[in-house]
């Protein structure tokens, strides 16, 4: 753990608390969360399914809005920018792998993942350059200018996490990246997410419940009910449901 | 980002298509729609524009061209008297019964001319003079009287003849007119011949036709006539435009039939307004996740405001298009009406932007409302 806690914190989160519905069936799903990743790691965030991962990862990138607590990314409070400044803080902060992928699929791979440099207002050549040679790290360079429709699970997730370092982002949100792969794809995709991603500047946050990726991680946060309720070396934890 | 967004459209080539099918079909029925019922008003008019003259003056009584209160022949004489007339001629116009060669009967418009004149004669000859009806028993028939008596196994031709009132009409000439609303064919002979046509009437003037000296205004010689008894004076616009409202207030037809116009309206804007909502709601998770991946409101509104508008144009253009093959193709026939005054086009491109600003603005909503979370579903 030395060699992370030193490092400047990524991510702080102070009691944040965050429930759906009203009355009867409300849900509360996050109860006061205090959660802490830093530059340099790969956090898990692990727990069975409905316990608040995705919420507490959707509050932590400002897409979602926390009813109590604060959120901190990078030294700067989520709680205090505006919805046009959160979307231009995720534009230039954040890069995100999806469950479900989420490629556009009448774009190809080089358009989709030349799309959050578009956004930061790059020139299309540049940003197909920057696709391009993404693309060829994550080891489908000969796909450019395949649809995802014509490319397998495995394959679209690497077009996905090309996407979501393409602008070089401090932070990397992976939302159940292995869920929609198979063991091995999900395996590779994890190895190529430690390789590519993780920088000494950058922090990784994966959510999973997939215990066969928990060794990937640097640290793993265990969340239950809509708390965090231990911190595990991924050697020491199994997990204790499924 | 903008190309991206084009992309997005034409990258699922049959939903693309889907979209632009739709929107022709909404431009392609409000066009000929308004286009047809716009033909049929006009129709209502056909006299006055097959019978051109300045001014028109009829009874006071009158309010439209297809109805005729007959004034008495001296009231010629009086509208000359008028200082700014140019000249004055009677001309005699009612419906009346022609018996063909087979004993059958057909209705048409007898119109009569001034014979020294001619005013108000056919614009158009296709066979035959003008002059010739000056001639014995002579009358000028039209395109409509053809295609009418060949319904009946009777080919006319210059030297026919027919009958009016069991006196003999021989054809001298053939002309185009414009259709009516009536539908009968347009058959014109001299003023006197035509009251020898016609079952004897106390008065039998319809309409003095008249025009202004050069150096006077219609509206002015116009005001002269209406100070006459029993007169009233319109411009032929005026008049045509009389007669379209007159319709318009005192018969059902533009009514029922506006309703099916407005039917069609409303059909078309259902059918854009739901397959592009159907289309934004499809893209709304990819919209969402390029809303988590910093892609602003503005950018976002700019590329739905794209798609529609792109969409729209493209089924404008091509329902205008089929619109108008449909008019080229019924115009030569002749029917249904059609006409297809560029007010229609501004019309339905109107109701076309109307379309996809709402569309894109509602989908836009959507897009506004949906939480960027919705992509880690
Ligand atoms: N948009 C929502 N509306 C209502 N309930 C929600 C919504 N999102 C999540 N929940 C509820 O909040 C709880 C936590 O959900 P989630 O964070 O998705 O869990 P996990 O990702 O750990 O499976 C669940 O009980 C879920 O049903
Ligand atoms: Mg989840």
């Amino acid at each position: 753990m030395s060699s992370t806690t030193n490092s400047f914190p990524a991510v702080e989160t102070r009691g944040v608390v965050k429930s759906f519905g009203k009355g009867e069936s409300m849900v509360h799903a996050l109860k006061g969360v205090d959660f802490e990743a830093r530059c340099g790691e790969m956090i898990m965030i692990v727990g069975p399914s409905g316990c608040g991962k995705t919420t507490l990862l959707s509050v932590l990138c400002g897409t979602l809005k926390q009813e109590a607590g604060s959120v901190t990314v990078f030294g700067e409070s989520l709680q205090s920018m505006r919805s046009s400044e959160l979307t231009a803080f995720r534009g230039r902060n954040i890069g995100f792998v999806f469950q479900q992928f989420n490629l556009i699929p009448t774009w190809t791979a080089l358009e989709n993942v030349s799309v959050p440099l578009l956004l930061a207002g790059a020139s299309r050549r540049k940003a197909e350059e920057a696709a391009s040679s993404l693309l060829h790290k994550v080891g489908i360079g000969e796909k450019t200018n395949t649809l995802p429709s014509q490319l397998s699970g495995g394959q679209q997730q690497r077009v996905a996490i090309a996407r979501a370092l393409v602008h070089n982002p401090r932070l990397i949100i992976c939302d159940e990246p292995t869920a929609a792969l198979d063991a091995a794809s999900g395996r590779n995709v994890l190895q190529l997410l430690r390789e590519t991603a993780l920088q000494p500047e950058r922090c990784v946050v994966v959510v999973t419940h997939d215990s066969r990726i928990f060794s990937f991680a640097d640290r793993i946060a265990e969340m239950e009910d809509g708390r965090l309720k231990a911190l595990h070396r991924p050697g020491e934890y199994k997990a204790n449901y499924v | 980002m903008l190309r991206l967004a084009l992309k997005m459209l034409y990258g699922d080539l049959a939903k693309y298509t889907m979209l632009v099918c739709g929107l022709s079909f909404c431009a392609l029925l409000m066009t000929q729609q308004s286009s047809v019922f716009c033909g049929l008003l006009l129709w209502t008019t056909a006299t006055v524009r097959n019978i051109r003259a300045p001014i028109w003056v009829a009874d006071e009584k009158v309010e439209q061209v297809n109805e005729v209160v007959s004034l008495r022949e001296i009231e010629v004489q009086r509208v000359r008297s008028i200082q700014g007339v140019k000249w004055a001629v009677p001309i005699f116009w009612s419906i009346q019964q022609a018996r063909l060669p087979d004993g059958t009967f057909q209705g048409i418009q007898l119109t009569g001319l001034d014979s020294t004149s001619l005013v108000g004669q056919p614009s158009h000859m296709v066979a035959g003079t003008v002059e010739d009806l000056r001639l014995p028993n002579a009358v000028i028939v039209d395109q409509v009287a053809i295609e009418k008596f060949k319904k009946k196994g009777i080919t006319l031709h210059l030297g026919s003849t027919f009958e009016l009132n069991d006196k003999e009409a021989r054809v001298v000439g053939i002309c185009k007119t414009e259709r009516s609303f009536l539908g009968q064919p347009y058959v014109y002979t001299t003023y006197s011949r035509a009251l020898e046509y016609s079952p004897r009437q106390r008065k039998e003037l319809s309409f003095i036709l008249a025009s202004p000296k050069d150096e006077f205004r219609a509206s002015e010689v116009i005001a002269q006539i209406n100070q006459l008894r029993g007169m009233r004076a319109f411009t032929e616009q005026d008049f045509a435009w009389r007669t379209i409202v007159w319709y318009f207030t005192n018969t059902g037809i533009p009514i029922s039939f506006g309703i099916v116009v407005l039917l069609g309206v409303v059909v078309g804007i259902a059918i854009a307004g739901q397959t592009f909502y159907l289309f934004v709601h499809e893209n709304l998770r990819f919209m969402a996740a390029l809303k988590a991946m910093g892609a602003g409101m503005g950018t976002l509104t700019k590329m739905v405001f794209l798609q529609a508008f792109t969409v729209g144009f493209t089924g404008y253009g091509l329902g205008i298009g089929l619109a108008s093959a449909f008019g080229t193709a019924v115009l030569k026939k002749g029917q249904p009406p059609f006409y297809m005054p560029w007010q229609i086009l501004v019309f339905t491109g109107a109701v076309i932007v109307l379309i996809c600003c709402l569309s894109a603005f509602v989908g836009l909503i959507k897009i506004a409302r949906t939480e960027a979370a919705i992509v880690f579903k």
